[in-house]
């Protein structure tokens, strides 16, 4: 197969674009997307500052290096977990991070679990009887928190992490699955800012499938974490993500006509705002200051407060 | 002889011959949810794979808590 701009031997075929790329050709081919995608959606300018949620692995350490590459004022942002698994998961994830950000003259923002918060992601969701051996729903509620946190405070104008289409195909088949109203509305490539304290969201690769990411980190050496989160297996997501494949197989481009076609249900007005409850009325929490949806604590401030007490007993 | 492919600790063979999309499939592998190389070099899913080549598959995948919302 022949790279269709030169004629050179391709790298990758990109079935769902019908297209064959050579390495050079490739690496150029993905940052043009994600500006196009950065553009389309009015994601953010080289003007303003941008935080990059970044986990060690391979779409949020390419999303850095492509924002890098394109001019991107963009800092990042590490969250230690606190996560082992007997391959020393976390500690891998940082100091691949760290060398990442060294190599390019990058600055990393860290923000350690245990330490800020006293215990570890695994610990929180023991001492707090949430999810017992899956912490990914403590997991995941803390690192929204922290990420928020630090763009707002940073100053940043907005935060961007490395969902790609497959993470976005997945979020969205769970979604059209249960038919939740809040979530199909709030799925979008931009969250924008609330008055009350949540920052912008973006997400820059949206549309770019996960084996095109994973090829780009391939191609552009980029040292990333290959080993799975221990708690991954068996995830939902990881479900809906090996169906949706099922599918691209037979019908190539099936994902990004899934995603694509959703998103423009929606620019004509199907799943309109007011389907959302969630954010109409938000609170202030009276611990951290953060956006809550129910007055008193956050969900988050009484998780941490529960772990505290838990390893008090 | 055959053609060797890996994938993280899994081993398979399939006989030379075949594409390497076609080699996926025989496996029960998803062509979407790897890459593969061979000497190093990423190879396209129409590449013919010869008796005695050995390709390593990387998974591309990966997975977990992803939010319903961001």
């Amino acid at each position: 197969m022949k790279c269709e701009k030169c004629g050179e031997k391709a790298a990758i075929h990109l079935r769902h674009h019908k297209l064959a790329l050579c390495k050079d050709h490739f690496l150029e081919w993905i940052p043009a997307q994600t500006q196009r995608f950065i553009e389309k959606y009015q994601m953010f300018s080289e003007q303003e500052r941008v935080l990059v949620a970044v986990s060690g692995g391979k779409d949020s350490l390419s999303l850095w290096d492509i924002l890098w590459r394109l001019g991107y004022q963009a800092d990042g942002l590490y969250i230690g977990l606190g996560i082992d698994g007997g391959i020393g998961y976390s500690a891998e994830s940082l100091r691949l991070t760290q060398k990442f950000a060294q190599e390019r003259g990058l600055t990393l923002l860290t923000v350690d679990v245990g330490r800020e918060y006293g215990e570890t992601i695994p610990e929180l969701a023991r001492q707090t009887h949430r999810g017992h051996e899956k912490p990914c729903s403590v997991c995941g509620l803390t690192k929204r928190h922290i990420m928020n946190k630090a763009a707002i405070q940073g100053g940043y104008h907005v935060l961007v992490t490395g969902h790609n289409l497959d993470d976005e195909t997945a979020t969205l088949l769970g979604n059209a699955f249960s038919w939740n109203p809040g979530h199909l509305v709030r799925q979008w490539p931009v969250l924008e800012a609330s008055e009350s304290g949540l920052a912008r969201k973006a997400k820059p690769l949206c549309r770019i499938y996960e084996r095109d990411m994973a090829a780009y980190a391939l191609l552009r050496g980029i040292e990333y974490i290959y080993e799975e989160c221990p708690y991954a297996a068996g995830s939902t997501s990881l479900y809906y993500k090996e169906i949706l494949n099922r599918l691209e197989v037979d019908r190539p481009g099936a994902k990004v006509n899934f995603y694509v076609a959703f998103l423009q249900a929606k620019e004509n007005g199907l799943f309109a705002a007011q389907a959302d409850p969630g954010l109409e009325q938000l609170h202030a929490c009276p611990i951290c200051g953060l956006p809550t949806s129910a007055p008193g604590e956050c969900t988050f401030c009484r998780l941490t407060a529960k772990g505290r007490k838990g390893k008090s007993d | 002889m055959t053609v060797k492919l890996t994938l993280r600790n899994m081993e398979y063979q399939v006989k030379g011959g075949m594409t390497l999309r076609s080699s996926l499939l025989k496996i029960d592998i998803q062509p979407e949810t790897v890459l593969a190389t061979l000497r190093g070099e990423l190879i396209t899913d129409d590449e013919v794979l010869k008796d005695g080549e050995v390709v390593q598959l990387i998974s591309v995948i990966s997975g977990g808590s992803t939010p319903n919302e961001m």
